[in-house]
């Protein structure tokens, strides 16, 4: 009873002191609030960035798998041939392996689009119909071209969201004829909006077409040559299968020999999901130490202006120690005082933590929230910074000598 | 008096201060008794070591060496908490310079003692109340030290040490921050808490007439006791009051 008096007593005496110099507790503070704010900020931001993504990559189906060429080094030398996929390694993944439902060549270019007089920079992507399954893409309207089509290099294609948006505003693209460099290619149909990849390009502005007509029109390469594979297995339980059967497969086909490096790279979606995982880690690693670092600062500036405070407060002091206060009265006094502070820069600065995530994730799209963790770390925070730096200022106004605080000396 | 118990008893006080090298010594063996009830000047020049002995006599300081026995109790050897549970329990404190809190209300300053003693707040007030009404200040309750006349500031001091009702008050130079009126103004409010209430006063002073308020005048020279006399005709601070030239609003004599 009369310890929880004497602490009521205490924050009341530190509120009054802390409320006579409004702008110097409001400097005072701005470190720690800043850094409260930054932390509260930034957890939220991180969090709701790592959703969004994980968000897209389930979007851009759970088991797709990519195979890329790579230079081997066989017996320490790069050999810098060119590309070493083909759509007949193509044929035998899908023929030869059984977790592999579908596997697809990929061709890519960067192109101009034009439609009468509009113009829009688009990636042109060559594949086959099938591709679209393996990315989990579906057609908001139109249809897709038939295997018949793919074989005579039909001049067809199906567009993004964002493409047609640009090209054709709110216009009907389907059956309309764009055009790519001297060639007119007819729109087949137009494919649901998919959003930004989660680094930031945008997937809608896109012309997909045959890899026939591609390589005959677009982009020149040898017969039967692909950037890339995209695979997808026959389902996520079996995409690390997938994965092991492309290896023996490929290795097989282009004959490499035992203890010799792959002159080809398969990733899965789930490894894509671990490489964004760590860049996120990385990031939120960075952000937190920025935080802490500006804690710091805001600590640092708690316990100079609590060390100002008792020496301006000296004579106080010795009023104190004269009429009864013991050494704990004032360390009380004074840690009391710097929590005070200490814990008002961590209410305003979750306060406008709070503010920026509504503010950025209305601004950003993403979905922000307050968890209730980070408000809680916040504010054990900012009180453990009260406590730590304002321990040492506090012991030294306690243990003054009272003849010399009372200047009587 | 003879017969009251002794409340100080100084034997063979010494107190010396080291600085670089250079021992200063404040204080060369006092011995000095004083008796509850008693109204003690102490008076010597600056250097004489009466600070230091109101310093070691408030339980401010400790005596470098000699035995201090407070109300029954040897405390010059306490640690500094105990010392300061000793200093809220038996002796009050008026400064020269007031020592109020600024930017504190009266009754807030005069509650203080009791908030280190650990009073519930309404009894601090109830208590705060009775002092301040006792040195007449019950109307400026509300006031803080800067709104308060220098008498009026050093009666809210008085009000703080009266608060827990110590049996000793120590008085450091007092009146040294006031005019002539109201010094005897409040030398008459010393003298009453004395005769009527029976509380020890130990008044330190360098001016020989407000030593003579005083019933026993110690003279302090080169820390040591020069002379220890009873003042068998001790000032009455009342009528010394009454026989000032009366002054008007502005503290112009008229």
């Amino acid at each position: 009873m009369n310890g929880l008096f004497r602490v009521f007593s205490a924050i009341a005496i530190a509120m009054r002191a802390v409320l006579r110099n409004k702008l110097r507790a409001a400097l005072t503070i701005l470190g720690i609030t800043i850094g409260i704010a930054a932390v509260v900020t930034m957890t939220a931001l991180g969090d709701g960035a790592r959703a969004k993504i994980n968000g897209q990559i389930t979007n851009l189906g759970s088991n797709a798998l990519i195979v890329f060429p790579q230079s081997a080094r066989a017996s320490g030398a790069r050999t810098t041939g060119g590309s070493k996929l083909s759509e007949s390694d193509c044929q035998a993944l899908e023929r030869e392996s059984t977790s592999i439902k579908v596997a697809v060549p990929f061709l890519r270019a960067s192109a101009q689009v034009v439609y009468e007089g509009q113009n829009a920079k688009a990636e042109v992507i060559g594949s086959r119909i099938a591709y679209l399954e393996v990315r989990n893409w579906k057609l908001q309207s139109g249809e897709p071209w038939t295997v018949p089509a793919e074989n005579v290099s039909e001049k067809i294609a199906v567009i993004g969201a964002g493409t047609a948006k640009d090209l054709f505003g709110a216009a009907d693209p389907v059956g309309r004829w764009i055009r790519i460099g001297r060639h007119p290619y007819r729109v087949l149909g137009v494919l649901e909006e998919k959003g930004p990849s989660p680094f930031g390009r945008s997937q809608d502005d896109v012309v997909i077409m045959p890899i026939t007509t591609m390589r005959s029109h677009v982009r020149f390469t040898r017969p039967g040559e692909t950037d890339a594979i995209m695979m997808s297995a026959t389902s996520p339980e079996t995409t690390d299968r997938a994965k092991k059967q492309a290896e023996e497969i490929l290795r097989q086909r282009h004959r490499i020999r035992e203890g010799d490096e792959d002159d080809f790279l398969i990733r899965t979606q789930a490894e894509f999901q671990q490489m964004q995982d760590s860049i996120y880690g990385v990031l939120s690693l960075l952000l937190v130490g920025i935080a802490a670092v500006s804690l710091v600062v805001g600590g640092i500036g708690v316990m100079n202006i609590m060390l100002v405070s008792v020496t301006e407060r000296t004579r106080e002091i010795g009023i104190r120690m004269a009429i009864g206060a013991r050494e704990m009265d004032i360390l009380v006094q004074f840690l009391v005082e710097s929590l005070v502070l200490a814990t008002l820069g961590g209410i305003v600065g979750t306060t406008l933590g709070y503010g920026a995530i509504v503010g950025l994730g209305a601004a950003l799209d993403l979905p922000m929230k307050l968890a209730p963790q980070a408000l809680a770390v916040a504010l054990g925070t900012s009180t453990a910074i009260g406590l730590v730096f304002g321990f040492f200022p506090a012991r030294r106004a306690a243990r003054m000598d009272p003849v010399q605080a009372l200047g009587r000396e | 008096m003879k017969d009251a118990p002794p409340i100080i008893e100084f034997v063979e006080i010494h107190k010396d201060y080291v600085t670089e090298a250079v021992v200063v010594r404040a204080l060369r063996g006092v011995n000095l008794t004083i008796r509850q009830g008693e109204f003690v000047a102490i008076i010597g020049q600056s250097g004489s070591g009466k600070s230091t002995m109101m310093n070691i006599i408030g339980c401010l300081d400790r005596p470098t060496r000699g035995k201090y026995i407070l109300d029954g109790i040897d405390v010059g050897s306490r640690s500094n908490d105990a010392r300061a549970i000793v200093r809220n329990h038996l002796i009050g404190f008026v400064f020269q310079g007031f020592n109020l809190l600024p930017r504190t209300t009266a009754l807030e300053n005069v509650e203080l003692p009791l908030v280190y003693r650990g009073v519930g707040a309404a009894e601090r007030r109830k208590r705060a109340l009775a002092s301040l009404n006792a040195v007449g200040l019950g109307a400026r309750l509300h006031h803080t030290p800067n709104q308060l006349s220098g008498g009026q500031q050093q009666r809210v001091a008085i009000a703080r040490a009266l608060v827990t009702q110590p049996p000793l008050l120590l008085a450091d130079e007092p009146t040294g921050n006031l005019d002539t009126r109201t010094s005897y103004e409040v030398l008459d409010l010393l003298q009453r808490l004395n005769r009527e209430q029976g509380i020890t006063i130990v008044l330190v002073t360098h001016e020989r007439d407000i030593a003579d308020c005083a019933s026993r005048v110690v003279e302090m020279r080169d820390g040591s006791v020069r002379r220890d006399i009873v003042n068998e005709r001790p000032t009455d601070a009342a009528r010394a009051l009454a026989e000032l030239p009366v002054q008007d609003e502005h503290g112009a004599a008229s």
